[in-house]
């Protein structure tokens, strides 16, 4: 376990509405590797930007509960950390880069100012004089393929294109080194060409410094093209987990392979039926496993108790009562 | 089969901006497009944000003013030619339209009954008496059930706010509908099922549908046609199947190759070599000459002097290139 630079174990986390409580993170199991880049899929509303806001505690408190669950990083309890030790995570360890790259950024500052703060305030570089700052952040600008730094610098975020603005993200959130980089679907909200590019510029920055990545998506394309082990995430529960190259050639829990089909293929052949029903409730979830009302392939036994996760190959595991 | 249902000839639309610095500039949206659609086909328009393939619906359905050129329908070998928003009850009839994004395109403050009696009572389709009844036919045509008729959209989820909107374009029986990026907000589980949906209403009621989308292995899948647009012109448009098979066009090789698969076969048809750079401009600031020669691996003098006119490469392929003037 030298290796584990992040694992959370059985995390759930829960919402406070006027209904009950939403249970929408259910037990889930996540470890990644130091230098691992870890996929994490899954359709809309089922949790994986709760979880990813929960490793870095930054939900509202009177709004989201965690009940139970430990979230180690370094084999230290986040959860349990306190406030001056958990700003040093994120000061220093962990890192996150948005969806929205718009409001992700002030829009009242320049970008300049707003990268130098993160170099000032990491503490990593306390003997850097003002230029020698100035002087990494034009290198860090310069890292993402952004021409012209020193213009860009003093722009203001409205200033830039959608692209841009992603780039400058990512640029703040490398400019200090870090451990682990959350990706929260960085290309979801720019074109597909500038997607693409953004993809394989945030994986080779990370490959050239080491670091760990969880790249969150909904797609399971970016997905194969981004990280080296997938995690398959249905309504707050990890459904399956398996090296990228084993998951797409033999995907095994239902919802994978209703997945899959649903994807539009560049080589035709049409468009299959889609996935049976909608996302559950989660303030009354399905009592056993929460993919059942919209299983093809349900059995009795999936409407009364959870399917426990069961090791299939040495990496791939998969939460289904067919594989038992 | 074979009747033209619209043909858009050489249609500009431009918006002024600026207007009270004195420096009149404009932005040119669309700018020169000619295609023509025959009645059953589905035509894609595919392009990046701000490439003008939603203003080229909008200009159609009537809610801009072309700037210059024709757009006209036929239908029954009757047409109509729009001109700017003086359209007429019969033009409304036939052409509707299906927006983005469900949650502001229906009123949150009606129920789906109110919003599709409006269309039928307009249209006079089913006597006053009878318009419950044919709520809950339309409901059932795209599979939601009769009950769905005292929800309000606030309270249905966004799969099912989309259905209540295509269901409002099928109130009218019409011939042509617009579908304007209907499925780019949802979860690929509810489009599959959606355009499933589509696909099925298209067969039965034998429409014609002008599919606006970013998403190019979408349209394999659906489509019959395919017109591939850059910065408010059309830069390649082929049938489907040669589309695909050979790609000519810098830039729609340059949006193939950049879209994430899942499969090896598919990364194989994928072009090769192709590595995508920049974004789109301004469309205020078109470069000059080709407007894609500044993102172009193939750029050549010439691109960035001289505007390419529209290539026929084979019966139906035209690509707007100079690589491939004859």
């Amino acid at each position: 376990m030298e290796n584990t630079l992040l694992d959370i174990k059985n995390l759930k986390v829960w919402y406070r509405t006027y209904k009950g409580y939403a249970k929408v993170v259910d037990g889930i199991n996540l470890f990644v590797n130091k230098g691992e880049k870890v996929g994490l899929v899954g359709e809309s509303g089922c949790g994986k930007t709760t979880t990813m806001k929960t490793v870095l505690r930054v939900l509202d408190s009177k709004v989201a509960t965690v009940p139970e669950g430990e979230i180690l990083f370094k084999n230290r309890d986040i959860l349990k950390m306190k406030y001056n030790e958990l700003q040093q995570v994120r000061k220093q360890s962990i890192s996150m880069i948005s969806q929205e790259p718009t409001a992700a950024l002030n829009p009242v500052f320049t970008v300049g100012s707003q990268i130098m703060d993160i170099i000032r305030y990491s503490e990593q570089y306390k003997d850097y004089s003002k230029s020698e700052m100035l002087s990494l952040a034009v290198k860090t600008i310069k890292d993402v393929l952004i021409p012209d730094p020193e213009r860009i610098l003093n722009s203001y975020p409205h200033q830039l294109s959608g692209g841009m603005k992603q780039r400058i993200c990512i640029a703040m959130a490398l400019v200090t080194p870090r451990e682990l980089l959350i990706a929260d679907e960085p290309g979801t909200a720019l074109d597909v060409t500038v997607q693409d590019q953004i993809h394989k510029l945030l994986k080779a920055l990370v490959e050239e410094k080491k670091m760990s990545l969880i790249m969150i998506t909904h797609s399971l394309g970016v997905a194969r093209e981004l990280s080296d082990r997938i995690y398959v995430m249905y309504a707050g529960n990890i459904v399956e987990v398996a090296q990228t190259k084993e998951l797409f050639k033999n995907p095994l829990h239902p919802y994978t392979l209703g997945l899959m089909e649903c994807v539009p293929r560049l080589y035709g052949g049409g468009i299959s039926e889609g996935i049976y029903g909608y996302i559950p409730d989660y303030i009354n979830p399905p009592a056993g496993c929460r993919f059942y009302p919209r299983c093809p392939s349900a059995m009795e036994i999936c409407e009364k108790e959870k399917p426990p996760t069961v090791s299939v190959s040495e990496d791939h595991k998969v939460a289904c009562f067919k594989y038992h | 089969m074979n009747t033209e249902i619209l043909k858009v000839k050489n249609l500009k639309t431009y918006f002024a901006i600026n207007k009270s610095s004195g420096k009149k500039q404009y932005v040119r949206a669309v700018d020169g497009v000619s295609f023509s659609i025959k009645e059953g086909e589905i035509m894609g328009l595919v392009g990046e944000s701000g490439s003008g393939k939603s203003t080229i619906a909008y200009t159609i359905m009537g809610m801009y003013r072309p700037t210059e050129g024709e757009i006209i329908f036929n239908f029954n070998g009757k047409s109509i030619v729009t001109k700017s928003n003086k359209r007429s009850l019969e033009f409304k009839k036939n052409v509707q339209i299906v927006f983005q994004d469900p949650g502001s395109s229906l009123n949150p403050y009606h129920d789906v009954r109110q919003i599709l009696s409006l269309p039928l009572r307009v249209h006079k389709i089913v006597p006053k008496d009878k318009i419950e009844e044919k709520i809950a036919e339309i409901l059932e045509m795209v599979e939601l059930p009769a009950s769905f008729m005292y929800k309000t959209p606030t309270s249905i989820g966004g799969g099912e706010k989309q259905l209540v909107s295509i269901a409002r374009a099928l109130c009218s029986n019409p011939k042509f509908i617009i579908l304007d990026e209907p499925t780019s907000s949802l979860d690929v589980s509810i489009q599959a099922k959606i355009i499933n949906m589509l696909l099925k209403i298209h067969r039965e009621q034998k429409l014609t549908y002008l599919f606006i989308t970013h998403d190019l292995s979408l349209m394999r899948n659906i489509s019959t046609k395919v017109a591939i647009m850059y910065l408010g012109k059309i830069c390649e448009i082929a049938p489907t199947e040669i589309f695909y098979k050979s790609p000519l066009h810098p830039y729609t090789q340059m949006l193939l190759s950049s879209i994430p698969v899942i499969s090896e076969e598919e990364e194989a048809l994928k072009p090769k070599k192709v590595v995508s750079t920049g974004e789109i401009p301004s469309p205020v600031n078109v470069p000059k000459g080709c407007s894609f020669h500044t993102r172009c691996i193939q750029c050549m003098d010439i691109c960035r002097t001289e505007d390419p006119v529209i290539h026929q490469v084979s019966e139906d392929h035209f690509v707007r290139c100079h690589l491939y003037k004859s």
